[in-house]
């Protein structure tokens, strides 16, 4: 294999995140979650009380420093770009869905990578899924399907994500009153505050420089026969894993893995339909995040989405809890598919 | 020949590039504006055997694929 710089960067970088994963459950996050995408959006919007589900309430500062970090770091790159309106309001409905099959599994695909990396084989089964569901979404991108192209935005359009984001980290710090915090459960459990930005800036920039992407790493394998990005993913993988080893918080099985529950076919179609949206929208949950950051108002549409369908899932008893998937849960993830597939075909049949 | 790749969103401008690059094209003309893009694009035609010069323009880059 030749060592490409883009391919060192995301060793380095997968590494790096990785290990701030690890330290960041070591400081007090919610085992197998020093990162998910989706569990802290669910978790800030019921800190924000748009659900009132008392155990996952919590203004995470991690997304506040994937925003913020990426933001930062492509202004300093000149890399920051306002675009928007490549179908914005699909692209909500899309990551609605997507945000309800990560809380079926529970946790978004970075969640995945470290929960497989503590031995939850439930993530393995869901990786199977978070592949397929890729591969059903590639195949569609390949016969034409597209939201169609973004155009240049104001700089105001392109930083109001961020600004949300400092908004957000001011009233965790001065007024905390405002927000909700969790007593118990994964919402109680947290990196101080520093910590927890610290590692989201951290994570914000070297996420931003190497374009990293958990859908588009196996995404760019299928389709292009092209391992670049999926190194990343690997090496947040391989270096979890070996500090979970050495710190004793490996522990290889389907039952009582934390925040996770072992109802196999829902953790199959819930990380499916995760898979399955984030290549059709471009990118995985934090990626996303990362694209809100430097400016671009459709993944900023896409994180708004997810947080409303945070809200929605734990509003609507959709979201799984450790005994398994719900009913509604289930109906939710159907329906996903189904609106997801109707939207693309639709799509694709009137460009013919 | 020129795709004009402008305000897609990755893996689409690949996909568009690799479709006329299958067809065993002497030269071809992309035109990108995301960074994501033009690394991408610029990644797919190395490895298709491609050489890549990139020309910054006002709202983006051309990339100019010539068999190598």
């Amino acid at each position: 294999m030749i060592v490409t710089k883009e391919k060192r960067n995301l060793i380095l970088a997968g590494s790096a995140t990785g290990l701030i994963a690890v330290l960041l459950v070591f400081f007090g996050n919610p085992k197998n979650m020093g990162f998910c995408i989706a569990c802290f959006i669910r978790d800030t919007a019921g800190a924000l009380s748009l659900h009132s589900a008392s155990v996952v309430q919590y203004a995470r500062p991690e997304i506040i420093g994937l925003l913020l970090g990426s933001m930062m770091i492509s202004i300093i790159k000149k890399e920051f770009k306002p675009r928007g309106g490549s179908s914005p309001l699909l692209r909500f409905v899309f990551s609605f869905f997507v945000m309800i099959g990560a809380l079926v599994f529970l946790g978004c695909p970075f969640r995945l990578i470290l929960r497989l990396a503590g031995g939850d084989l439930n993530a393995l089964v869901a990786l199977f899924g978070f592949i397929s569901g890729i591969i059903g979404g590639s195949i569609l991108l390949s016969k034409g399907f597209s939201l169609g192209r973004s155009y240049k935005q104001s700089k105001a359009e392109g930083s109001m994500m961020g600004v949300v984001a400092l908004a957000l980290l001011a009233i965790l710090i001065f007024i905390p009153s405002l927000l909700k915090f969790s007593e118990k459960g994964p919402g109680s459990l947290h990196a101080p505050v520093a910590l927890a930005l610290a590692g989201g800036l951290i994570v914000g920039i070297l996420a931003q420089r190497t374009r990293f992407c958990m859908a588009g790493g196996i995404r760019d394998v299928f389709l292009f026969k092209d391992s670049t990005l999926l190194l990343g993913s690997v090496m947040v993988f391989v270096v979890a894993l070996i500090l979970n080893l050495f710190t004793g918080n490996f522990v290889l099985g389907f039952a009582g893995q934390p925040v996770a529950h072992t109802d196999w076919l829902w953790n199959f179609l819930g990380m499916g339909l995760v898979g399955y949206g984030s290549v059709l929208l471009g990118g995985c949950p934090l990626r996303q995040t990362i694209l809100a950051g430097e400016g671009s108002s459709d993944s900023a549409m896409s994180v708004l989405g997810m947080l409303v369908g945070a809200a929605f899932a734990h509003n609507f008893g959709l979201a799984s809890s450790t005994s398994g998937a719900t009913l509604y849960g289930k109906i939710a993830v159907i329906i996903g598919f189904v609106i997801i597939s109707a939207i693309v075909f639709v799509q694709l049949k009137n460009k013919k | 020949m020129e795709i004009d790749a402008r305000g897609l969103s990755c893996p689409q401008p690949v996909i568009e590039t690799k479709k006329v690059l299958d067809t065993k094209v002497a030269s071809l003309r992309v035109l990108v504006d995301n960074i994501a893009a033009k690394e991408n694009v610029s990644r797919y035609a190395k490895s298709a055997g491609y050489a890549v010069d990139v020309a910054e323009q006002d709202d983006g880059w051309l990339l100019t694929l010539e068999k190598a």
